[in-house]
Formats: structure tokens, sequence, C-alpha cells
């Protein structure tokens, strides 16, 4: 099992700092993370964007919704031809508002879906994390085998982190 | 936006959770009142469905009254999580930020509530199914040339997509309950943010989601009042509805009731919750009183168009129908009350930067355009069918009854239930959005002033 450990910092140089320290001392980028409170933007303490196919998902979930759609519209009437109205049984307006439904509603599904994938969602074990993340803390956590534990508790001691707390992963 | 408060995010977590934390005493007595109404609604259609829709005052001709005039305006009221949230969110309008999750909410629950009435209106819910292409045994399948079977598909997408939407961009929220709260509720949460730590990686997909939904939405949005305005347009009986603008036209008068409804609904969050005056500040109340004025200007457009171009057609049909709406009474006299109400008392009145900042003032202009606009489609669809038609035969008359009536306000207090629920129990504040914000945010110096500016990623 993996031991992880998190520093909570106030200020985001520091936090950034931090970060640099435990790249420096050999950690890799599955071995550290950071925690933050609120969206900062990209970069901001020097780590690597994430990399994902978020826009996939929607196209996917669109083609799916568009052939329902088609099945809903076109297959259902050819199945039961019934004229009403005088209309055809396979008209183009109707079965287009229906498809377009369709369409939109399996590429807004597909994107949740999405969303929840890449964001590595749902998460049960949450390894070394403090409440104080949500109220403005940055946590830097580092989930590593257990004789490198200590040294990134050093270099996070050292650079000056508010607290420091242990968990499992 | 220059009365912007800087806080720290714990700050803001104590302002936008104190609804969920502690109790306002008049919390209860909100919630008990609204569901004696949901009860009296409730029990007023089991009596509808034991007797018979004989117990409305629905009769030939006029088939469709206050079910139908409630629907289509619910349906209106839900445009406004759209365009309050996904417009500003493409647009990065700042201000969009303490009102994007009122406005999403009140759009579920108004889709909610718009849903009920048709279900009210069939007489015979127990056979909705109809609608729903299930039944492979039979092999009878609905006919989907019907505009009856467009509608549950246009409305149920948006229903399905606005919830979800609300869902995905409470997680970071529901993350920060579960840190602030012990025992059984912090679990609670925690399995409902789905174990949130707040990673780059997630942080991302939260701020792709809401640009990447507001675009997939926006079209679903625009569809769904279009389906609800052709279920008029192309019924072949009634020539009043047979008109080519009323997809535009229900549009932006759905925006104009919705977007005075997220208004209504922002003064009182400010009244009931005295803490949420460090975020939401009169200056958004300014800025949404200036997109009114457009919006309620460009609606009036299209009316003064739906009139007019009926009009100059001279065909006798739309000439009969005008002469009912504007000359006969009761309807000359909504009609009078639903242009003042609607456009002529508020907008003039929008016009002056002390009203739109005054929280007593656009909560009672903003009821106004909504009492205008209901009466904006009783008007479009009881004199339409009061007069003869060529599958009616005859003129007829409408008057509800109290059946109809306590279903309607039902409804009303239906929306205003769950945003209390919702209160209680998630922020209607985007906590995460508001913090954003203030990082994002700097002070920058012009000349002798100094003035807030925002950065951009």
């Amino acid at each position: 099992m993996k031991r992880s450990i998190i520093g909570l910092f106030l200020d985001e140089n520091l936090a950034a700092d931090a970060l640099d320290d435990i790249r420096k001392a050999g950690y890799t980028m599955d071995e550290y993370e950071i925690l933050t409170g609120l969206p900062y933007p990209e970069g901001t303490f020097g780590e690597n964007e994430p990399k994902h196919k978020l826009y996939r998902w929607p196209l996917f979930g669109a083609v799916c919704g568009f052939i329902m759609g088609l099945l809903i519209t076109a297959g259902t009437q050819v199945a039961y031809p019934l004229v009403t109205g005088g209309k055809p049984v396979l008209g183009i307006p109707p079965m287009a508002i229906i498809m377009y439904e369709g369409t939109m509603l399996g590429a807004i599904i597909f994107t949740i879906i999405g969303v929840v994938f890449e964001s590595r969602l749902p998460r049960i074990f949450m390894g070394a994390y403090d409440t104080r993340i949500t109220e403005g803390y940055i946590g830097i956590t580092v989930t590593t085998s257990e004789d490198k534990i200590e040294k990134a508790e050093e270099i996070l001691k050292n650079i000056g982190a508010e607290d420091i707390k242990r968990g499992w992963e | 936006m220059q009365e912007h408060i800087q806080l720290d995010p714990k700050e803001i977590n104590d302002i936008a959770l104190s609804p969920i934390l502690e109790t306002p005493k008049w919390w209860f007595p909100a919630v008990l009142i609204s569901f004696g109404f949901i009860v009296a609604g409730l029990s007023a259609f089991f009596y509808m469905v034991y007797n018979g829709l004989g117990v409305t005052g629905l009769n030939r001709p006029v088939f469709w009254g206050f079910f139908i005039v409630n629907f289509v305006f619910w349906i209106g009221i839900s445009h406004a999580g759209i365009m309050i949230s996904a417009i500003l969110r493409l647009t990065q309008a700042e201000w969009r930020r303490p009102i994007t999750r009122a406005a999403e909410v009140l759009t579920v629950f108004s889709l909610m509530a718009a849903l009920h009435t048709p279900l009210f209106h069939v007489g015979r819910p127990w056979r909705t199914y109809w609608v729903f292409p299930y039944d492979f045994s039979r092999g009878v399948w609905p006919n989907v040339r019907s505009p009856f079977v467009w509608d549950p598909s246009a409305v149920g997408t948006y229903l399905i997509a606005s919830t979800l939407f609300v869902i995905i961009c409470l997680l970071p929220d529901l993350a920060i309950i579960r840190d602030r709260t012990t025992g059984l509720r912090s679990k609670i949460y925690g399995i409902l943010c789905l174990g949130w730590r707040g990673t780059p990686r997630q942080w991302k997909m939260q701020t792709i989601v809401g640009i990447l939904l507001s675009a997939l939405v926006l079209p679903v949005f625009v569809s769904v009042h279009s389906i609800v305005s052709w279920d008029f347009a192309v019924i072949v009986g009634v020539e009043g509805w047979h008109s080519t603008i009323f997809a535009p036209y229900f549009i932006i008068g759905a925006i104009h009731s919705g977007v005075s409804a997220v208004a209504t609904f922002m003064v009182i969050m400010m009244w009931a919750w005295k803490g949420n005056n460090k975020i939401l500040r009169p200056d958004h109340l300014d800025a949404i009183g200036r997109l009114l004025i457009i919006v309620a200007t460009t609606w009036f457009l299209f009316l003064f168009l739906e009139i007019s171009f009926a009009l100059f057609t001279l065909e006798r049909p739309e000439i009969v129908l005008r002469e009912l709406q504007f000359f006969k009474w009761p309807f000359s006299g909504l009609f009078i009350l639903f242009l003042l109400t609607a456009y002529f008392i508020p907008v003039p009145m929008w016009m002056f930067k002390k009203v739109r900042r005054s929280l007593p003032l656009m909560f009672i202009t903003t009821i106004l355009v909504n009492i205008g606009m209901w009466l904006e489609r009783f008007l479009i669809i009881v004199p339409s069918l009061s007069r003869k038609t060529p599958f009616a035969f005859d003129w007829g008359s409408y008057t509800p009854s109290i059946v109809e009536i306590l279903i309607v306000t039902e409804t009303f207090a239906f929306v205003i239930f769950g945003l209390l629920l919702f209160s209680k129990f998630l922020p209607l504040i985007p906590i995460f959005d508001i913090k954003e914000g203030m990082v994002f945010r700097d002070e920058i110096k012009i000349g002798r002033r100094t003035v807030p500016a925002s950065i951009r990623e």
C-alpha cells in the first residue's frame, strides 16, 4: 500500500515553490498532486496541463442520439404506417424536430458522463486530504512508497507548509 | 461592477452556506404555507379526476384554458436559467457569477411546474404513456407528426439538460458542504460530491463543462419555446394562431418573463438572506435591469409585428380575433392591463438608475412583467378559441372554475416550495464561481481613480 502526505499552504507562490522542490527531488507526475478550493488559472503552480478527450464525448453522444431519433421517428412510423391528416408517413419537418432533440439529448448526457469520467470521479478513497482546502488553503499531496514519504515530508516542512498531514491511499 | 467587495474564501463559504447551516425563522412557515397550497391544488386535481373535466370551465369551443396558459407561462419562466447562465457564461460577463445557480434552479423547478399542467389538462393523466414510444408488444406507436409528441421530446430534453447542468456544477460546492459539516451529513454530501478533491484536472473539467453545456443547451432552449409555439401555429382549425412569427415571438417573450423572474428571485435572495448582500450587489440588479430594457423592447417589437402584419392582410378571421382582443370586454380590459404591466409601466421605470438599483421597485416592476406575460398567453389562447372556427362551428366563452384556479396556484406554490427546499440543502450561490471571480479580480489605477479589473484566461 502506498503512503500519502499533504502539505497546506496559504500563499500561492510558496505552493508553487514547494511543487518545484518536489519535482526537483525526483518525484514523478503521478506521485504529486495539487489540491485547491477554487479554479486557479492553468499553470499557476507550475503544474502540467491535464490532457483530456472530453470533446469526443458529446460527438459520440450526438451520433447515438441522432440514431435513436431516427429509429423513433422513421422506424416507428414505418412499423405502423398510419396516414393522419393527409401528411406523409415519413414527413421531414416532424422527423427533424425529434431527431434534433434526440441528438442534443445524446450530446448532453454523454458530456456529463464524459466530465465525470475525465474528472476521475467518483473517487472512493480520499487519500491525504484536509477540509481547509475548501476554505482557501492550497494542498500539495505526495503519494508514494513508504521509503520515499519521509523525504517528501521534509521538503514540505522546509519550504514552510502551514500544516502537514499523512494519509493512506 | 464598481461596488465589488473583496472577500476571502472562508467568508464566501460562510455567506453562501448560512442558509444551509442555519435555518432562518421564516423558513418553516414559508415551507408550510407553500405545502398547504400544493395540497389544496392536488386535492382539486383529484376531485377533477374523480368527476371529470366538466368541473373546469373548459367547454366547446374553448378547450384550452388556464392549464395551457399556465404551461406556456412556466415554459417561459424556465428560459431564465439558460438566458442568464449560458449566454452570460459564454460571453464571460462577470456579473453573472452570483446569479447563475439561482437562475438554473429556477429553470428546473419551472419546467417541472410546466410539465404538471398538461398532465392535469388531459384529464386522464394515466394515459400519458401514449406520447412515449415504448410499446414494442402491440406495435402501435405514437404519431410523430403531432406537435403533442414534439412537445414532450423538447421539454423533456430541456429538463434533463438543465437538471444535469445544475448537478454537475454543484459538485465543488457539495464538497465545501462536506468539509463544513460532520457526521452523517458530511457523509451524505461526500457521496453526492463523488469524492471531489479539487485537482487541476477536476477544475479544468468544471471550467470546460460550463462552456460546453452552455453551448449545447442554448440550441435546446431555442427549440423548446419554438416547439411550444408550434403547438398553436400548426393547428388547422384556429386561424388566429397561423403565424410564422410565433416561434421567435414566443422565445423573446419567454426571455422577457424569465429574466424578470430571475430579477425577482435576486431581490428575494437579497431580502431573505442578508449575508447575500455582500455578494449580490445593487450593481447586479442594475445590470439585469439594463438587460431587461433591451429584452422588453425587442419583445415589444415582435408583439407589434405580430399584430400589425395580422391586420395588414385584411383577412377576416384575424380582424375578428383582434376586434375581440381589443374591444370586447373582458378581453379589452385584460389587453390594456397586459400592455401596461408587461411594457409601459416597467420599461420607462427601468430607464432610471435609481429604480434599477432599488430592491422594492425592481421587485414590483419584475412581478408586473410576469403578470403581463401570463395575461399575454391568456390573450393568445382564449380569444382565439372563443370565436367561431372551421371545426368548432360556434362562438363560446370561458370562465375558469375554482378547480383550475387552485391547480394553477399549486404550480406557483410548487416552484416556491422547490426553491425553499433547495436553499435549505444546497447553495443557491455558486461558491466556487464567486471565489474564482475574487481571484481573477485585481485593481488598476487609471489617473487618480482605482477601479476593479478582471483577468481572463
